[in-house]
């Protein structure tokens, strides 16, 4: 089995009563797109969140390239290889799109302070942010305000800004939410390519993408790990379908 | 509608041109004016790169300009009264040298904001607010108690400190002076905002989260912003206390806060030249308003409120029909 890039261990998280986190455990291996899926509420984002970095866990612990990452914030594991996407996209509005993509490749480059020749000037840092840009198919709305761009457009953006950065792995909490049915597909395409590059942490509702992507799913409910297998395994495993996919079993 | 970059010659040669025709026929008050719309320009500037480009709303940037203009007060105090500041082992002597005592001021206010930053910094919105005015309201009791240095009356100096080959008792020359720092804080701000630091900082000021994601801290971004910008508000308040020759716990004030604030909101909050207009028009309100009834501020008030309900951009917004801040 190929190495293991990321990896949960026995991680809880409490808010007061509720168990949002409780006793997960799970790994990303190279090349693979490992889903999670779940109901709403089930804690998928609070789990994306303890492995990002913005939450803390009550016990457990986050493993990153063989690293215990569980004290260090947001801005280190980021500089350690750890790409995320937002599920409500968190995009400088006010800025053009090309800006926002330059903000990911600086933060890549790591040296911020610098005070006085433009960031335009910095061929290095344009470069790899147009061809993040280019990648997701917005070269053409390079200079547009973000604020401008539709609902399905900030989600490529999303996506760019985390291709900036050339992470080890990526964190991607519902990619797909909004998009179109021509949207999803295009970005289910784009995904599956880029795993070779990475491997993908995917939260996501829509079934056909997960079903079409997916090396392995893992189904969260109620905080806990119900079910870990193959597409093939989850399809065939009742607890999911009592759980989640709403049939009866 | 104007194209925003015209709008820094045009304000930056209208405020020139006043000064110089008021140096044509001899009317030095006016060159005074001028001289103390580019002083509050330059501390709002330095206001402007922490609350417009960063969007930290500090009520306390009265510290640093207070700070710069005890820096100058306490420096020209010991040289006029010929004895030495002693700080403990150390015996200092005064300076009546303005680039010293500008070092001074920007040295001090620089660390002050260090401190100020880390101890505020980990707060925000309304917090922070508070936090920031509670440390203006502790320097301007200090400076009240501080009898050594005036106390609540403050500190006189006598002869206006000087600059090496500039007859600064000259008023246009000093407004020269002022004029060129302002240019300078200006150029500063610009190339700051176009650079790898100024796109990290606007972004923090907008998404904290993303900024965070992409491996870049907002907390160490926006405490720099604050040691630059409380830098040069205290440079500004160096050269205010030059300009009266007086220094007193009044410059600590929150109304001082408060009124930094105000030019930048006027001007065009985060804009380039919004600090300016908003100072030039603060300044012109407030002799023209101010000699036709005590209770000008209530004028300025209103003024304020239509621009925040009508022009969020400021009058940078109103010339360049770029409407909302920060554009
Ligand atoms: N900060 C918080 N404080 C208290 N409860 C929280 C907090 N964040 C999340 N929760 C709760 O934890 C549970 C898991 O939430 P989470 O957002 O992780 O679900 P999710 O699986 O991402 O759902 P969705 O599919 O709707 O995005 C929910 O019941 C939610 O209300
Ligand atoms: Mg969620």
């Amino acid at each position: 089995m190929s190495e293991i890039v990321l990896a949960t261990c026995n991680l809880v998280k409490r808010f007061g009563a509720l168990t949002a986190t409780d006793d997960v455990s799970i790994e990303l291996r190279a090349g693979e797109i490992h889903a999670l899926i779940g109901p709403n509420g089930a804690g998928k984002s609070t789990l994306i969140a303890q492995i990002s970095g913005g939450l803390r866990p009550d016990a457990g612990r986050v493993m990153l390239l063989g690293r215990d990452v569980t004290g260090a914030g947001t801005v280190e594991r980021a500089r350690a290889g750890l790409a995320r996407t937002f599920q409500i996209s968190a995009l400088a509005m006010e800025d053009s799109v090309f800006e926002n993509v330059l903000l990911g490749a600086l933060g890549a480059s790591g040296r911020p302070w610098r005070f006085w020749s433009p960031v335009s000037a910095d061929a290095e840092l344009e470069a790899r942010a147009m061809e993040a840009l280019a990648r997701v198919g917005l070269a053409d709305e390079r200079d547009r305000r973000t604020a401008e761009l539709s609902h399905g457009q900030r989600r490529q953006l999303e996506v760019a800004v985390a291709l900036t950065l050339g992470p080890r792995a990526f964190l991607m909490d519902e990619p797909m939410a909004g998009l179109g049915a021509d949207g999803s597909r295009r970005l289910t395409g784009f995904l599956d390519g880029l795993r070779a590059e990475a491997p993908i942490l995917l939260v996501e509702h829509d079934m056909d993408a997960v079903f079409a992507l997916a090396d392995r799913i893992s189904v969260l409910a109620s905080g806990r790990v119900i079910a870990s297998g193959t597409v093939a395994e989850i399809r065939a495993d009742r607890a999911v379908r009592a759980a989640y996919l709403g049939e009866g079993a | 509608m104007i194209p925003e970059r015209l709008i820094a010659p045009l304000v930056m040669g209208a405020l020139l041109a006043v000064a110089l025709w008021a140096l044509a026929v001899d009317a030095p008050f006016t060159i005074t004016l001028t001289t103390r719309a580019a002083i509050l320009a330059l501390a709002a500037v330095g206001l402007n790169i922490a609350l417009g480009i960063g969007g930290l709303v500090s009520f306390g940037h009265a510290v640093f300009f207070g700070l710069g203009g005890y820096a100058m007060g306490i420096l020209a105090h010991h040289a006029q009264s010929y004895t030495t500041l002693d700080l403990g082992p150390l015996s200092i002597a005064g300076s009546k040298s303005m680039p010293l005592i500008w070092l001074v001021a920007v040295v001090t206010s620089a660390l002050a904001a260090l401190l100020i930053g880390l101890l505020s910094l980990r707060t925000s919105g309304v917090y922070f607010i508070m936090i920031t005015l509670a440390f203006g309201q502790m320097f301007y009791y200090f400076a009240i108690s501080w009898a050594a240095y005036g106390g609540e009356d403050g500190l006189s100096i006598y002869v206006r400190n000087g600059f090496p080959g500039l007859n600064t008792l000259d008023p246009i020359q000093f407004f020269g002076l002022c004029f060129a720092l302002l240019c300078v804080a200006l150029v500063l701000h610009a190339r700051l905002r176009a650079a790898p630091f100024g796109l990290a900082l606007n972004a923090a000021r907008q998404v904290p989260a993303r900024v965070e994601a992409v491996g870049l801290s907002p907390m160490r971004l926006r405490l720099v912003a604050f040691v630059i910008s409380g830098a040069i508000t205290g440079l500004a308040g160096a050269l205010f206390a030059d300009l009266n020759r007086f220094v007193s716990p009044t410059m600590f004030s929150w109304q001082l806060s408060g009124e930094l604030i105000v030019l930048i909101v006027l001007g065009g909050t985060g804009r380039l030249m919004g600090p300016v207009i908003g100072a030039c028009l603060f300044v012109l309100l407030e002799h023209w308003l101010g000699a036709l009834t005590e209770f000008w501020h209530i004028w300025l008030g209103v003024i304020l409120l239509g621009i925040v309900l009508f022009a969020r951009g400021g009058v940078v917004g109103l010339l360049t029909g770029k409407a909302g801040p920060h554009v």
